[in-house]
């Protein structure tokens, strides 16, 4: 390595430096995001457009509330931007965050997706639903609870149990049934799973395109993405269908939330403000919608035809909050029974 | 001790010493910080459901590793050492490529490969007339056996490039007495020349486990539950940062303590020969030769060329490179600028502190070298979490100076690359260090005291010997270092600054959502990065009259 090269790299990193120092200037706002940076910059790019404001972003899928704490008063993060409810839940309990004041938001977001104080708000929704052989299975709707029932014995595929999406499904079986009943229902289901939990939805998908298994547990956008959108797994959607499964006890199907926190210490508070309002705006929602195969939590906005074509879903009325209460008890079963051997 | 330095000099030599082990200790001793916080009560839980699968999953996958590597990598080195064959010269620096493709990556493709819908599957069931993966057995890729292998084709590479190092610079005296004693070539490889490499293969083969040890995204995907994976879910899903705090501490311990034994094992053992002239290499003709030149070619094979016509083929049929994302560039540059900077600052820090180590013999130094190697062994995400009060530390620390001039200076490292560049430093320091250690342990303490003798100064004793001897050792860490900079996905993906992406961050963002062929151009990128330092490498270590030593990583 000549010293040519490293003085050509050590300038490089001077401007890494100065690229992230510029964050503290006027007419920006900092996001530090549970979600991936390509698929929320189309979003942060129409917000630029709509409003002057400058997008700084930086993903990664965990630790981010740690970060934000030790950082302190000097951390230069305006919004935390996840994809689960325990998540936001987690930055209320790290206290990184401050109450988000605004009747323009409470006015469109239904006060089930939202904090009772403020802490914290859903931007869009999602649901943790049954992906379904459809040459084998004729069946047109299960129920949660029917998963665990003999008949679907060496069927079922699904990802790990300790993975956040499972993880909120089953607290959510423990805030309906408690957790003497969850953990029967959990070791039923894991009699019939037709192999070790591994992969992600997709390969849940394609294993049960392989004829691994019959029907297998995945979220919503997961499947319209691999319909509507990735030709080289258009095969598995065709193989499979959605259906929308419910709780027997409400009738309801889980969902889980994509949300928004305002931190304590937003150095740009205001244009803060800006973003998080934005993005339940009419503009924002359609992107939620069409581009990320969400449920927008605005109403009046169309769903996405695809996911409009699973049925029309109705949301467990349980309060989401109640979900991030039993993550803990809901992981430790999924220890207890062994789901994951 | 033999006195060296005159006093201040000690002094200061000390004072670096205490620097850098303070550096690598800090994320140890947040981490013991954040485990001493209590949640003691989650213990019995752990015992009884996690930690018992846990360990057994963990120790198969490093027993089937250790294996596996040991057996292509340091097969693989001798033979290319010992002997001729077609292909032998090319194979040579094939062999150690696999290094540049990250774990996780070569995980997801074989995925794709070996899966009911990938080709051979799909031309198993165009053969017999299969109709549906219930109609017949397929081994599952998604399982520890699946785990096993695809760790050890990217993996075994660090066995390699440790054992040919020593094949290629022992001493040939000892071969060519047994061959006159009439040995048969077999029977000098095994015991002569595997004996006398046996502690560079347990140096190269620690460094490849402890990669096993720390990897998340290959076993998660795999669905094997690791320690490490039982240290993310403690911390994530069992709300307890203190518990997964506990558990890294229980296992840094035990890689302490198998590492000190190791270590103590093989102190009465030093070699160190005067002899480095290579033996001649043995022609293997005709059937032979062709078996074992396809033996070498078959780890090459799976490492890296299946992989990399993969990502290839799937640049190609995605378009990336007619869509080409321009902030790949920038990516690209982030990160090689980022890997350089923490490569050079590693190797002074590691050399120096073993220079020292070596020039004053003293064993609060060693402890120092040891202490810095830890971080190896630390999962990055978590090193990443320990490393951040400390940085926010030095940063309020800026902040009240600068404050004096009336400005506040904000988050100064950590709202930059510098964090990052700490974090490789601290997480990688082990590969310096242990390079250094190893090369300095086949030169003789002895030419530094007849250079001393004749009034040689500590610094051109240094500068006229230990430079030029070192030389090779330098080379190889600056490699694997700069190479696993390039891939570090985990501290990188907690630490970096606002709108920085790495190319492994970039990759990371498609594997995450499950669709990590989006990110193939991008992987590629790193591969070809990182091909090019090993290949230099490799050259030059070929051309050296001087010998590479063993690279010790602690």
């Amino acid at each position: 390595m000549t010293f040519k090269t490293l003085r050509g790299m050590a300038l490089a990193t001077c401007g890494v430096i100065a690229a992230s120092t510029a964050a503290f200037a006027q007419g920006e706002v900092n996001v530090y995001s549970y979600r991936e940076q390509k698929l929320i910059q189309p979003m942060f790019d129409a917000f630029t457009k709509d409003t002057g404001i400058k997008v700084n972003v930086v993903s990664a899928s965990s630790g981010l509330e740690q970060r934000i704490k030790t950082e302190g008063a000097n951390s230069p993060a305006d919004v935390l931007l996840t994809v689960d409810v325990a998540r936001l839940q987690e930055a209320v309990n790290a206290d990184i965050t401050q109450p988000i004041m605004s009747a323009a938001l409470d006015g469109i977001i239904p006060a089930q997706y939202r904090d009772p104080n403020g802490a914290w708000y859903g931007i869009a929704m999602r649901a943790r639903v049954i992906y379904a052989s459809k040459e084998r299975v004729k069946q047109d709707s299960i129920s949660y609870e029917e998963l665990a029932d003999p008949k679907w014995k060496g069927k079922i595929c699904i990802r790990s149990g300790q993975h956040m999406y499972n993880n909120a499904l089953f607290a959510a079986y423990v805030a309906h049934y408690g957790e003497a009943e969850a953990e029967k229902w959990l070791t039923g289901l894991k009699a019939n799973l037709a192999q070790k939990p591994s992969g992600g939805d997709r390969e849940t998908a394609r294993d049960i395109a392989a004829g691994k298994c019959d029907i297998g547990i995945g979220n919503t956008y997961y499947w319209a993405l691999m319909n509507d959108k990735e030709a080289d797994k258009k095969a598995w959607a065709d193989a499979t269908k959605v259906v929308l499964p419910t709780f027997k006890k409400t009738g309801g199907t889980h969902v889980n939330l994509s949300g928004v926190v305002l931190t304590k210490s937003a150095p740009n508070k205001a244009n803060a403000m800006k973003l998080i309002e934005w993005l339940a705006g009419e503009h924002a929602q359609h992107i939620y919608a069409d581009m990320n195969y969400e449920y927008p939590l605005r109403k009046g906005i169309k769903i996405n035809p695809t996911i409009a074509s699973y049925g029309e879903i109705n949301p467990d009325k349980l309060p989401i909050a109640k979900i991030a209460e039993h993550k803990k008890a809901a992981s430790t079963l999924v220890d207890k029974v062994g789901f994951d051997n | 001790m033999p006195h060296f330095f005159a006093r201040p000099m000690r002094l200061l030599a000390m004072a670096f010493a205490v620097a850098v082990a303070a550096f690598a200790i800090a994320p140890v001793a947040s981490l013991i910080r954040i485990a001493l916080q209590g949640d003691a009560e989650i213990w019995p839980h752990l015992m009884a459901y996690v930690l018992p699968a846990a360990l057994a999953d963990t120790l198969m996958l490093l027993a089937g590793v250790a294996i596996l590597t040991v057996i292509a990598g340091a097969g693989s080195a001798f033979a290319v050492t010992a002997y001729r064959f077609p292909g032998r010269d090319t194979l040579v620096w094939l062999l150690p490529l696999p290094l540049a493709f990250p774990t996780y990556i070569v995980a997801y493709i074989y995925v794709d490969i070996l899966d009911s819908f990938g080709p051979v599957q799909g031309a198993a069931r165009w053969i017999f007339g299969w109709r549906s993966a219930a109609d017949y057995w397929f081994p599952n890729v998604r399982s520890i056996g699946g785990a096993i292998l695809v760790f050890s084709f990217v993996l075994y590479p660090y066995v390699y490039l440790a054992a040919r190092a020593m094949f290629q610079t022992q001493g040939a005296a000892f071969t060519e007495a047994a061959r006159i004693l009439g040995a048969s070539h077999l029977r000098r490889a095994r015991d002569i020349t595997l004996p006398l490499a046996r502690p560079a293969i347990a140096a190269g083969l620690a460094l490849a486990l402890l990669e096993t040890l720390n990897d998340i995204g290959a076993s998660e995907y795999l669905g094997i539950r690791t320690l490490t994976l039982s240290i993310f879910t403690t911390w994530l899903n069992r709300e307890s940062l203190p518990g997964a705090a506990q558990i890294t501490c229980v296992m840094l311990t035990l890689i302490a303590g198998l590492v000190a034994l190791e270590r103590y094992g093989r102190g009465a053992r030093q070699f160190s020969s005067s002899d480095h002239k290579s033996a001649e290499r043995v022609a293997l003709h005709g059937a032979y030769g062709w078996l074992t030149a396809a033996l070498c070619f078959l780890p090459v094979l799976l490492g890296f060329v299946l992989p990399l016509v993969f990502l290839a083929r799937e640049v190609v049929a995605r378009g990336l490179l007619i869509g080409f994302d321009p902030d790949l560039i920038r990516h690209a540059l982030n990160t090689v600028a980022l890997a350089a900077i923490a490569t050079a600052a590693a190797l002074v820090l590691g050399f120096g502190l073993v220079t020292l180590w070596r020039v004053t013999q003293s064993r609060f130094i060693g402890a120092g070298a040891f202490v810095g190697s830890l971080g190896y062994a630390m999962p990055g995400t978590v090193l990443a979490l320990g490393l951040l009060s400390p940085l926010v530390a030095m940063d309020e620390a800026i902040n009240a100076i600068t404050q004096f001039a009336g400005r506040n200076s904000g988050l100064l490292i950590v709202g930059s690359g510098a964090a990052l560049v700490f974090a490789y430093v601290a997480r990688f320091l082990a590969i310096p260090i242990g390079f250094a250690q190893a090369g300095f342990s086949r030169i003789s303490i002895e030419f530094d005291d007849m250079a001393r003798v004749v009034g040689a100064r500590p610094r051109q004793v240094t500068r006229a010997i230990h430079m030029p001897l070192m030389r090779q050792a330098l080379w190889g860490a600056a490699l694997l270092m700069f190479v696993d900079c390039l891939k570090e996905l985990p501290a990188t993906l907690l630490l970096r600054p606002l709108n920085v992406e790495t190319l492994s961050t970039y990759i990371y963002q498609f594997a995450t959502r499950g669709n990590f062929e989006e990110g193939s151009l991008a992987a590629l990128i790193i591969v070809l990065v990182g091909i090019l330092p090993v290949i230099r490498m490799v050259r030059h270590a070929d051309a050296a009259l001087y010998p590479q030593g063993e690279p010790m990583p602690v």
